[in-house]
């Protein structure tokens, strides 16, 4: 299993002097075990009789930054140790384990991994940067460019979620790593002897042992059915057969259906308006579905007659009702505390966090929120016309926050906090007649509106409106501030109108809005808008 | 010490003559410094060199069998100056540390020690923190070697090679009267390898003779004319008496042919990779066997004069392979060839890189390319050389420059730093940004995202002294960041007391974790661990009243936000005249669960009742805003994308590696963000009270969740 590169030097002996040992980086992030790995892989090689070395740069790396580790093994050859180098060479390098899927991209990156050499086995899990996590809205890296990538860098891939099937088998990533290894017949060892290697001993043997197989048998297969179907041109994946549109379970909910129906939207806008109905009936009940439909079928209308008109230029035909479908819902779902209360008593969520924690029969489950709710929130599910009046008694009003705006510690499943819990999230019978809900309905209103108005002269420009509720989260502070980006952004839309990129520049406000502190400027944005409108 | 067993590693400082060692390279080193008779270690800790400062804490029955008194001590000054028990008496001593880092902290015990000159061995074995993933600043030992004078050995990677250096090392020192340099790279010092064990020495003449017999000698202190003299000594008898042993015992190595037209001259820690380097140009084979002359300099300081003359001589050129900036060791080869009238060409620089990383890859062409320059011929039938560039220009693996994203280190899971730091934030956001000077340690990931906290850092312990010059009244404040780590290293009278001294109005922020935790954890002053060889548990508290600091405030739960919060802004705004120091107190929880995991499981198991408390989201609350985790960046805390086809945003989710610290639920809480988050306690082996109450209030959830169901209209689709 030597390499040899037959090279004809113009010196003296060749042959043998141009074996090269196997090389094997393995690239991971602290905690991951890569330590351990390194070891096993080291142990394997001297248990065999082989000269093995590996090196790595701990450093800070240690706490979730990225780190490589490097080994490379040979045999001593008449009592003559080889010379080990301290680091991989790009375009040298047998084997690249990676334990997470974009740090196999960054292996190919570092030119570690190349067609005529590689063996690259990741684990195709994530584990997200920082910069993909504190990102506002979406900013989690493409993992099919990985995908892409290892596609031409690597002489064999093997490609699967090893953190899943380690959790699975009760153990942790690194035997699941050195199973796929094993598996991967890149090193000329037995099987037996990566079992010597992980020993029966130790805590977690067991486990490890089972993870190990587990990856290994999946290598095997894989290798199997690549091998089964030789070259099989990458099939493109069949177009989902047209499913038969969903249905709901509960009666009660046919009437309403049966009007989604009757505007026989395309597929993907039906199942919006679908998912969009059963959101705000969730919310608040069978009527306030209704209203939903009907300010639906008052876009619908609006998109049939422009539709009709602008379809074939721009193909955007009902691209205005399916947004709406969208957002409306989410905007008429608005979070206010007796949502909020009402999601935390709801039966099916003790039973996810039994699940999701693993409590068993004999264990009691308790869970603590933390909430925070100021005056505003509270006043805010008051009676329109009575909490107009308590905001304008200043005194009051600031005497009562002082008493209010703190943090609160609920205990979910105390029988006492659970009736005041239950009770507020049984005030949906008042939402309709609350401060927070007449605020928000003119504020939907006002939106429709301008969507509705952009869209008759640009109908891109109308549909980007529509999409600009995606601005509108959060609780509290974060809700306010979300608010005022979106009338920022509205107003500044409303200065488009009438350009033939309007569609363009609003979308572009809506993503740098999104990222606004984070890396976008939206004012900015603004000014330089201004300077042209 | 940090709960962290290191006794499989004790055990291989105890093999015998004969028997082999296996592991790594900084574990060698300390089992050489064990066959080589040492009377005292001494050190601190930091990458490389944590890993020997570690095990010989736990070594203490070997080491008290030997009679080697092991000490961490406060600072590599304190090291150096432990050294100066090898002045007068015949004493192996031997200190560690992270270089150039620590070299600088050093420097004024170490100029003294290298000017007066020692009687037994001294050496400083240096972790040399250079290159890829080194968390320091860029620069060579190799300067401080020189203009202080001591040598500087800077052996192959190997094992072997590495321990044999230590016992020449302390006979090197030891004729030459001169303090010495182990240099080890921070890829040797962790590499796995092997060598053949030798019996552990006990030193002939002990510490207890010394102090029994005390010495002294006025021609070995640095006043003058003693200081003059001592130049002297240096030029006229320790560097020729070094230049002698290094040749007499042939401390540098030659390989290859003896004859060339061109040759190779190392440091010996590029020896491994210029092996690759050559093989892969046709020119060695994997076990050394070279076409190329190499003479390979296992002491980099003192150059050799007539060992570089004779390997020069018959060559057209050499090449000189030397890591790092400035090129010293090629200025010291040309001028002594230029001294002998020698004609060979010395390449060096000019070929290889500047600065950074002498990688095989950037051997492998600053090598080919100085033969092409001098000796092509010997290329001969040139072999394909590895090379990425094709794979890294196809077109799917440049898209993914774009895609794949930094990794920047950050705070651990549950670490008692991240409150403070979040409550920083917020505080930033009522008051204002404030200069923020942070220090070496742990709390230094507050510079990176999501934190972005913190303008400058100057070296450890010196968080205070560096906002020093931001100390008077008016406008906004100042804040000073320390470790407790760095508060005993130095900061204690370098920021604090600096700062009582002068008044100054600034807030100076000490995070107390219990341990020097960056550098793995290691028991210092305030510890509150107890240590039966150390004696901790003096609180940081007392330390600053005892400078004279009056406005003090501690927060001993760091996890408590609000109060950080609140204690943060009064340090902010107060009236008060002189520093105002708030000391954040929490354990460090990478030990902590290292120390509670087993306990707790064995409470479980013995059938105890347990709490074991995590954290969740409720996903429906969630907006998907990410505000938790600006203010947070735990790697617990992270995202996910809901099969909704409503929500455009990955929602916050907390994956089972959370340990329940509490971060999450405070911050949303302080920060006013949202109801999301959720504590979920589940206790194991119930009381029968628990039970009753459980049984109880879960009658009434249940009785009304059936209610509120039989009303609701459900929207599950069938």
């Amino acid at each position: 299993m030597m390499r040899d590169e037959t090279v004809r030097l113009a010196l003296a002996p060749a042959g043998d002097a141009t074996e090269r040992p196997i090389s094997i980086a393995i690239v991971a992030m602290g905690g991951q075990g890569g330590g351990v790995l390194t070891g096993w892989v080291v142990k394997l090689a001297e248990d065999a009789g082989w000269v093995a070395q590996s090196t790595s740069v701990p450093g800070v790396a240690q706490r979730t930054g990225a780190t490589i580790y490097y080994v490379e093994m040979m045999r001593a050859q008449d009592g003559r140790k080889p010379i080990l180098a301290q680091m991989p060479t790009p375009g040298d390098v047998d084997v690249v384990l990676a334990s997470e899927f974009m740090e196999a991209g960054r292996s190919i990156l570092r030119g570690i991994v190349t067609p005529g050499r590689t063996t690259l086995i990741a684990s195709d899990h994530r584990s997200l940067a920082i910069s993909e996590k504190s990102a506002p809205g979406l900013g989690i890296a493409d993992s099919s460019a990985v995908t892409d990538a290892i596609g031409v860098a690597a002489r064999q891939e093997i490609i699967f979620d090893m953190n899943a099937l380690a959790i699975e088998n009760g153990s942790v990533i690194s035997s699941a790593m050195f199973g796929a290894l094993a598996g991967s017949g890149a090193l000329p060892f037995p099987l037996e002897a990566y079992h010597a290697v992980i020993g029966t001993g130790g805590k977690g043997a067991a486990a490890s042992l089972r993870a190990f197989g587990a990856a290994f048998e999946r290598t095997v297969a894989m290798a199997e059915t690549a091998n089964a179907e030789p070259v099989a041109p990458a099939a493109t994946p069949a177009p989902k057969p047209d499913a038969a549109i969903p249905r709901f379970r509960d009666h009660r909910m046919d009437t309403l259906a049966r009007r989604v129906d009757a505007l026989e939207l395309p597929r993907p806008a039906a199942e919006l308006a679908l998912r969009g109905l059963a959101k705000v009936v969730d919310f608040q009940d069978l009527d306030y579905g209704s209203e939903y439909l009907e300010r639906l079928e008052r876009i619908h209308q609006i998109d049939q007659m422009l539709g009709d008109a602008t379809a074939s230029e721009t193909g955007h035909a009902h691209e205005l009702t399916a947004q709406t479908a969208k957002y409306l819902a989410n905007a008429m779902a608005y979070d206010d505390i007796v949502r909020v209360a009402d999601l935390k008593t709801r039966a099916g969520r003790r039973q996810r966090i039994v699940d999701e924690v693993g409590a068993r029969e004999d264990q009691i489950l308790h869970t603590t929120e933390y909430m925070h709710p100021r005056l505003e929130e509270l006043a805010g599910i008051l009676p329109a016309g009575f909490a107009r009046w308590l905001q304008r008694q200043t005194g009051l009003y600031g005497w009562l926050d002082r008493r209010i705006d703190k943090g609160r510690r609920v205990r979910t499943y105390s029988a006492g906090w659970f009736v005041l819990l239950y009770i507020v999230g049984g005030l949906r019978s008042w939402r309709r007649a609350s401060l927070r809900h007449a605020t928000e309905m003119a504020h939907i209103e006002a939106w429709l509106a301008q969507a509705v108005q952009a869209a008759q002269y640009d109908y891109a420009l109308g549909v980007e409106i529509v999409k600009c509720r995606r601005l509108i989260k959060g609780y509290s502070d974060t809700h306010e501030r979300s608010q005022s980006k979106f009338a920022k952004v509205t107003a500044a839309i409303q200065q488009l109108f009438g350009r033939d990129d309007a569609a363009k520049w609003a979308s572009r406000l809506r993503e740098t809005a999104i990222r606004d502190g984070e890396g976008g400027d939206l004012d900015g944005l603004i000014k330089t808008i201004r300077s042209f409108a | 010490m940090a709960e962290r067993s290191f006794a499989k590693e004790v055990e291989h400082l105890r093999l015998g003559d004969g028997e082999t060692f296996k592991g790594e390279a900084i574990l060698a080193i300390t089992k050489g410094l064990l066959q080589a008779g040492v009377s005292y270690v001494g050190g601190y800790q930091g990458s490389p060199i944590s890993h020997l400062m570690d095990v010989l804490a736990d070594a203490k029955d070997i080491l008290d069998e030997l009679g080697v008194n092991f000490q961490s001590s406060a600072n590599e000054a304190t090291a150096a100056a432990m050294l100066s028990a090898s002045v007068m008496y015949p004493l192996r001593g031997a200190v560690a540390w992270k270089s150039t880092v620590g070299t600088n902290v050093a420097s004024d015990a170490l100029a003294n020690l290298a000017s007066g000159g020692v009687t037994g061995g001294a050496m400083v074995i240096i972790g040399e923190d250079y290159g890829e993933g080194s968390s320091i600043m860029q620069e060579r030992t190799h300067a401080f070697a020189m203009k202080s004078q001591m040598w500087l050995l800077d052996p192959r990677p190997d094992h072997s090679c590495i321990v044999d250096l230590i016992e020449k090392g302390f006979q090197l020192s030891e004729v030459s009267n001169t303090p010495v340099m182990l240099e080890v790279r921070v890829r040797t010092c962790h590499m796995h390898g092997s060598f053949v064990a030798k019996d552990n020495v006990r030193p002939v003449f002990t510490l207890e003779d010394a102090r029994n017999s005390p010495k002294r000698d006025l021609d070995r202190i640095v006043l003058p004319p003693a200081a003059y003299l001592h130049e002297q000594e240096k030029i006229l008898h320790r560097l020729p008496a070094a230049i002698n042993f290094v040749r007499d015992n042939k401390l540098n190595e030659w390989f290859g042919p003896s004859k060339g037209k061109v040759g190779i001259v190392l440091q010996g820690g590029m020896y491994n990779n210029v092996i690759r380097a050559l093989q892969y140009l046709g020119l060695s084979d994997a076990y050394g066997n070279t076409q190329v002359p190499l003479y390979v300099m296992n002491v980099t300081y003192p150059v050799i004069d007539s060992e570089i003359a004779e390997f020069a001589d018959g060559k057209d050129s050499i090449l000189m392979v030397e890591e790092g900036q400035p090129e010293y060791l090629e200025q010291a080869v040309n001028t002594i060839l230029k001294r002998r009238n020698h004609t060979a060409r010395v390449q060096g620089k000019d070929v290889l890189p500047m600065g950074g990383d002498y990688t095989v890859q950037a051997l492998m062409s600053g090598i080919g390319a100085f033969i092409e320059q001098n000796h092509p011929h010997l290329l001969g039938n040139r072999p394909p050389l590895p090379d990425a560039r094709e794979a890294l220009a196809l077109p799917e693996v440049e898209k993914l420059k774009s895609v794949v994203p930094s990794r920047p280190p950050g705070l651990c899971t549950g670490c008692p730093e991240r409150p403070i730091f979040a409550a920083m934030k917020m505080v930033n956001e009522d008051l204002g940004e404030h200069h923020v000077s942070a220090d070496i340690g742990c709390h230094l990931f507050s510079i990176l995202p999501p934190f972005n906290i913190g303008s400058t850092t100057m070296g450890f312990g010196l968080g205070g002294a560096s906002a020093s010059a931001f100390g008077q009244k008016g406008g906004k404040r100042s804040i000073a960041v320390m470790g407790d780590g760095g508060f005993w290293h130095n900061g204690l009278t370098s920021g604090i007391g600096n700062a009582v001294f002068n008044k100054h109005d600034g807030v100076f922020l000490i995070v107390d974790n219990y341990y020097s935790s960056a550098t793995g954890g290691q028991d210092i002053l305030s510890s509150r661990a107890t240590n039966g060889n150390r004696k901790t548990n003096n609180p940081i508290i007392k330390a600053v009243e005892g400078v004279g600091a009056t406005w003090i405030r501690e927060v001993d739960r760091t996890y408590d936000v609000g109060k950080m919060k609140k204690v943060l802004t009064e340090a902010l705004t107060t009236k008060e005249a002189g520093p105002k120091i708030i000391i954040a107190s929490s354990e460090c929880m990478l030990n902590k669960q290292r120390r509670v995991k087993p306990l707790v499981a064995k409470a479980i198991k013995d059938g105890k009742r347990m709490v074991k408390e995590r954290f969740g989201v409720d996903e429906d609350v969630c907006t998907g805003d990410h505000a938790c985790i600006r203010l947070s960046g735990c790697p617990s805390l992270s995202v996910k994308q809901l099969d909704d086809p409503l929500r455009d945003d990955p929602v916050a989710a907390i994956d089972n590696t959370c340990v329940g610290c509490g971060n999450c639920g405070e911050v949303s809480e302080a920060a006013v963000l949202c109801p999301s988050f959720y504590r979920a306690d589940v206790i194991h082996n119930p009381t029968w009270w628990d039970k009753f109450k459980a049984r109880l209030s879960m009658t009434v959830v249940n009785s009304l969740q059936a209610r509120r169901s039989r009303s609701r209209v459900a929207v599950e689709f069938a």
